[in-house]
């Protein structure tokens, strides 16, 4: 059985100007549709990715996965309970106690003011457990010192920090963590280590990831499912092998094409036309259509569903045969 | 590269007098770059990779300065000029491209005075010449009706156009030399692309020399004819793009090469390198990579690593890889 | 999980320094060693305060005990034989024949505990304030905000003047001049807060938005929890900084309450009263009377504000 399902979710957000400024400028309100219709399941005990460019939805998605942002519609289902809707005190502290997340910006997202030990213990602490000795234990195992418990964050390099964060995620035990763009911020070399970590992690404790990300090959890598974002939707789903070896949706042809190469001496390619449109206005039909070396008619005309083609799901009208 | 090149610098050493001791974030640097080659720079967080190429500009934040060395610029010694000359300099013979447009654009100014001033200043043309040139100068870089919009306030772009204004202003006076520094480490990977692209085009139609400094493999993979690989303040290895990245021979580039995801393909696990770059204040005795090198020895631990020069070895080792010796 | 890295840390084993040690060689005594302004400014304060608290013991005379006065003593000039009782005074004597010198280092004592005591006052409303502001936002954080604006357009001596008036105006007079130091310290406490409101609600917006604060608000930790663990530990150094400049500016109000006559009585002379009493002499020649309360106070304020100019440069990363 899946451990996170999540079913049509949309996030708006209001994004007008001040009251008093519209009713002088004689605005209309503004609304930016940051996730739209969103659904995928995670497995137990599986990474999903969630790939896009900045603005895509990445993070929302996550943020409302762990419960720190409430949908607008649809929602996310997590051992069968909807943090959104459950009632039951019991049942919401038992999921809260399942997710936890780690967060992209080793710098910002320690306390600088906590001990290490602290700030590792406190997601028990603060559900009034015991916790002597946890953070010595925690520290080992993510390849730190013991001693190091004893350490303000500003002692650590970048590197460190995320082995810290990962710690304390691990504090409560949870089964799902979502990570947002964990090691976007770090050198390749430390990001080596850290991802070896994260799966080495997940093999001994058993998690499952949601695992956010703008760089391909990261998620190449990682995931056991991928899903493309662009603007707010899922464009596409599929394993890794059949995203990377056979993409589908023109998007993600377009994503793999611009990437960078290690191999790519001298490669010579005609770049992606335009950017991402605005996010408050978004093109009619397909997002991606302005943008699309395939566009027919129909692709402005109307939106296309998520359908599954073979064994992958993917929003094209192309892709999906029915122009 | 038979010619003279067009920035040549010579064991250049910048350095930081601290609390705690004269800090060297770049320690006897020496490499050239020849008319319309790019030379792609790369290595971790605080290896000196913008502090060489600041040196060069000679925008160096106090307290660090340069304190021996030479940097050639044209035939021309830069590195003693005074601040004024070296503005002088700086948009005539030397173009700049930050990672962060906004940093580089005056936020009050419409992006086409910035444009014209510029070219005013440095070339002897009309103000309505230099308006003419602006607006061909935004053309080149793809910003769409680049006459309407030439009179449009940075903050009316996206972060893409932005960066193409920023290098429309570093190659409007056109320079010889054109520093990079990470330009495109806050874009989108299609929009990266297309800067990447109009770099490389612009440079090559005009012959202009780059120094790209960033710490994405792919794009020196791309982009860069040679590549100088920095650790700790120095170079561990500089040479022609494809031979450094396929048969690295320091042990650290044959690392980095390893441990990006996709070198370790359908392998569970990275590959990784223990440990993490030393501070700058804590460095060991010889090579500074010796703790985390796989082939270090005792002459390793006792030496300083030999210097990268023009006619000397590619790596900064003792043991170079793929050489038997 | 076998080929886990070492601890990626220097390779170099460094030994540990003592508690001390570190404490001597971090980067803020650092500074302040470097800095002669701040040492010398330091020195200041510290003599002040401490021969304001040791006053008692230092003092040679205790200028509020009518057994020990002599009015004979009166008007002496300062290192002067008194003309009838033959007696000397350091800093000279006052019209009652109190000891000037003594009478200055009581009424420090007045003004540094009004001082310390009002800018606390308006540390804890400010930070209060300043942190549910920022942090709720909203309507609350409209309405606090608004009422700090305004209070702002008037000058703060105005606003204490104010309060201190209404204030007065509830105590029964017979406990006025024992209640007036009290409600001198809620008159400049009250005239004071904004700014701190002001800076918290600012360092908070900061914070919030911050990573770790996410991280505690997705276990469940209650918004008065991450105010006060998280975000309060985080907004102090600007506070800081404000509080010593207000001390300065507090006890400079003080003064010049206690100057126009609204603030400590003549039965416990602050520094201002001191100088509104030496004022009346100024010109049938006693000088001594205003001139050394005004230099004390002069020397108090501008140390004081200097330290804090430091603090706020010492404390400010970006001009290091
Ligand atoms: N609190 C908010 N108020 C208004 N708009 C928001 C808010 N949070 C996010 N958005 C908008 O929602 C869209 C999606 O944002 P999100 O942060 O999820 O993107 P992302 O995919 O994580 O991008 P990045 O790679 O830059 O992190 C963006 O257009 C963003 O501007
Ligand atoms: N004022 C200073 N005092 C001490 N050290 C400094 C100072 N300024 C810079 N450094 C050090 O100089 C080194 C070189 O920094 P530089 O900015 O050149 O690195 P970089 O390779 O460009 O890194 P990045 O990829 O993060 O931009 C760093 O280790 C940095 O810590
Ligand atoms: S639906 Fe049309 S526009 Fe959209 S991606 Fe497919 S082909 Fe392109
Ligand atoms: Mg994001
Ligand atoms: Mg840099």
């Amino acid at each position: 059985m899946s451990l996170v399902s999540i079913q049509n979710l949309t996030r708006v957000f209001d994004v007008s100007k001040p009251w008093l400024n519209r009713v002088i400028e004689r605005l209309p309100k503004r609304y930016l549709t940051a996730v739209s219709d969103v659904s995928f399941d995670i497995p137990a005990k599986t990474t999903y990715a969630l790939v896009g460019e900045s603005g895509s939805g990445k993070s929302t998605i996550g943020k409302m996965v762990v419960g720190l942002l409430p949908p607008s519609e649809g929602g996310v289902t997590i051992n069968g309970i909807d943090l959104a809707i459950e009632t039951d005190d019991d049942k919401i502290e038992s999921v809260r106690s399942d997710i936890q997340m780690i967060f992209q910006d080793p710098y910002a997202s320690l306390n600088p003011r906590w001990r290490v030990r602290d700030i590792i213990q406190e997601p028990v602490v603060a559900r009034g457990g015991k916790a002597t000795g946890l953070a010595e234990r925690l520290l080992e195992q993510v390849g730190l010192t013991a001693s190091d418990a004893d350490k303000f964050p500003h002692e650590f390099s970048g590197g460190q920090r995320q082995r810290i964060c990962v710690a304390r995620a691990l504090a409560s035990e949870p089964k799902l963590i979502v990570c947002d763009e964990p090691t976007s911020a770090l050198d390749v070399s430390v990001q080596a280590q850290v991802l070896n970590l994260m799966s080495d992690l997940k093999d001994e404790f058993g998690l499952t990831y949601l695992f956010i990300s703008h760089d391909l090959t990261v998620v190449q890598h990682m995931a056991d499912r991928i899903g493309v974002l662009y603007l707010g939707r899922l464009v596409e789903e599929a394993s890794p092998d059949a995203l990377f070896d056979a993409p589908q949706h023109p998007y993600t042809q377009m994503l793999l094409e611009a990437a960078p190469r290690m191999d790519g001496f001298g490669r010579e390619v005609e770049p992606p036309k335009g950017e991402i449109p605005d996010p408050i206005d978004p093109p009619s039909g397909c997002a991606f259509h302005p943008r699309c070396p395939m566009a027919v008619a129909k692709c402005s005309a109307e939106r296309p569903a998520l359908k599954t083609v073979g064994e992958s799901r993917v929003a094209c009208w192309v892709a999906q045969g029915d122009t | 590269m038979s010619a003279e090149p067009v920035l040549s610098v010579r064991d250049l050493v910048v350095e930081i007098p601290t609390r705690g001791g004269l800090l060297r974030p770049v320690d006897r640097v020496s490499y050239d770059i020849g008319a319309g080659e790019i030379l792609g720079v790369v290595g971790e967080s605080g290896a000196g990779k913008s502090m060489t190429g600041n040196a060069v500009i000679g925008l160096l934040d106090r307290p660090a300065r340069i304190t021996s060395g030479e940097i050639w610029l044209n035939g021309e010694r830069i590195d003693q000029l005074s601040m004024r000359e070296l503005r002088k300099r700086r948009g005539k013979q030397i173009g700049m491209v930050f990672q962060d447009p906004l940093t580089s654009l005056n936020p009050l100014i419409p992006i086409g005075q910035q444009l014209t001033e510029t070219i005013r200043e440095h070339l002897p043309v009309t103000a309505a010449e230099a308006r003419q040139r602006a607006i061909r100068s935004l053309e080149e870089v793809g910003i769409p009706a680049a006459a309407e919009r030439i009179d449009s306030y940075p903050f009316e772009f996206s972060g893409g156009m932005r960066q193409r204004v920023v290098i429309a202003l570093a190659l409007c006076a056109e320079p010889s030399l054109v520093i990079a520094d990470e330009p495109t480490t806050a874009l989108d990977v299609s929009v990266q692309a297309q800067i990447i692209a109009l770099l490389k085009r612009l440079c090559r139609e005009r012959g202009t020399a780059v120094m790209l400094v960033t710490h994405d493999m792919g794009v020196i993979a791309e982009t860069a004819d040679r590549v100088a690989v920095m650790y700790a303040g120095r170079l561990a290895e500089l040479g022609p793009v494809r031979e450094v990245l396929t048969e690295p021979h320091h042990p650290y580039t044959s690392g980095l090469m390893g441990s990006t995801p996709l070198a370790s393909k359908g392998q569970p696990r990275l590959h990784q390198i223990p440990g993490s770059m030393p501070r700058l204040g804590a460095l060991p005795d010889g090579c500074a990579f010796n703790p985390r090198c796989p082939k270090a020895q005792d002459k390793c631990r006792q030496n300083p690593e030999p210097r990268i020069g023009p006619a000397d070895p590619r790596a900064a080792c003792w043991f170079p890889l793929g050489e038997t010796a | 999980m076998t080929d886990l890295p070492q601890s990626p840390d220097t390779p170099i084993a460094v030994k540990k320094p003592s508690r001390l040690q570190e404490i001597w060689a971090s980067d803020f005594l650092w500074q302040f060693r470097r800095s002669p302004v701040a040492m010398v400014s330091f020195a200041v304060v510290m003599l002040l305060v401490l021969s304001a608290v040791f006053a008692p013991l230092i003092a040679p005379h205790d200028p509020f005990n009518p057994a020990t006065l002599n009015l004979m003593n009166g008007f002496t000039p300062p290192g002067e034989a008194n003309m009838f009782t033959q007696d000397t005074f350091f800093l000279g004597t006052d019209d009652q024949g109190r000891d000037v010198f003594s009478t200055i280092l009581y009424g420090m004592r007045i003004s540094l505990f009004v001082g310390f005591a009002a800018v606390l006052l308006a540390m804890v409303i400010g930070i209060t304030l300043g942190l549910i502001a920022g942090y709720v936002g909203g309507w609350t954080e409209t309405i606090i905000m608004r009422v700090a604006d305004v209070q702002l357009t008037f000058p703060a001596i105005l606003v204490a003047m104010l309060i201190f008036g209404i204030a007065k105006g509830f105590t029964p007079p017979e406990y006025r001049d024992q209640m007036a130091i009290w409600v001198l310290i809620l008159a400049i406490g009250l005239s004071d807060w904004v700014q701190f409101a002001r800076v918290v609600r600012g360092a908070t917006l900061v914070e919030k938005s911050k990573e770790y604060v996410q991280a505690a608000k997705l276990i469940g930790r209650t918004p008065f929890a991450i105010m006060l663990r998280h975000i309060l530990p985080n907004v102090l150094s600007p506070v800081l900084v404000i509080a010593t400049i207000s001390l300065a500016l507090a006890i400079i109000a003080e003064a010049t309450l206690s100057f126009l006559g609204v603030g400590a009585p003549p039965t416990q002379p602050s520094l201002g009263t001191l100088i509104r009493i030496g004022q009346g002499f100024l010109f049938s020649g006693e000088w001594w009377i205003l001139l050394f309360p005004s230099i004390t106070l002069l020397a108090l304020a501008l140390s004081v504000n200097l330290l804090g100019d430091w603090l706020r440069d010492a404390l400010n990363p970006k001009l290091r």
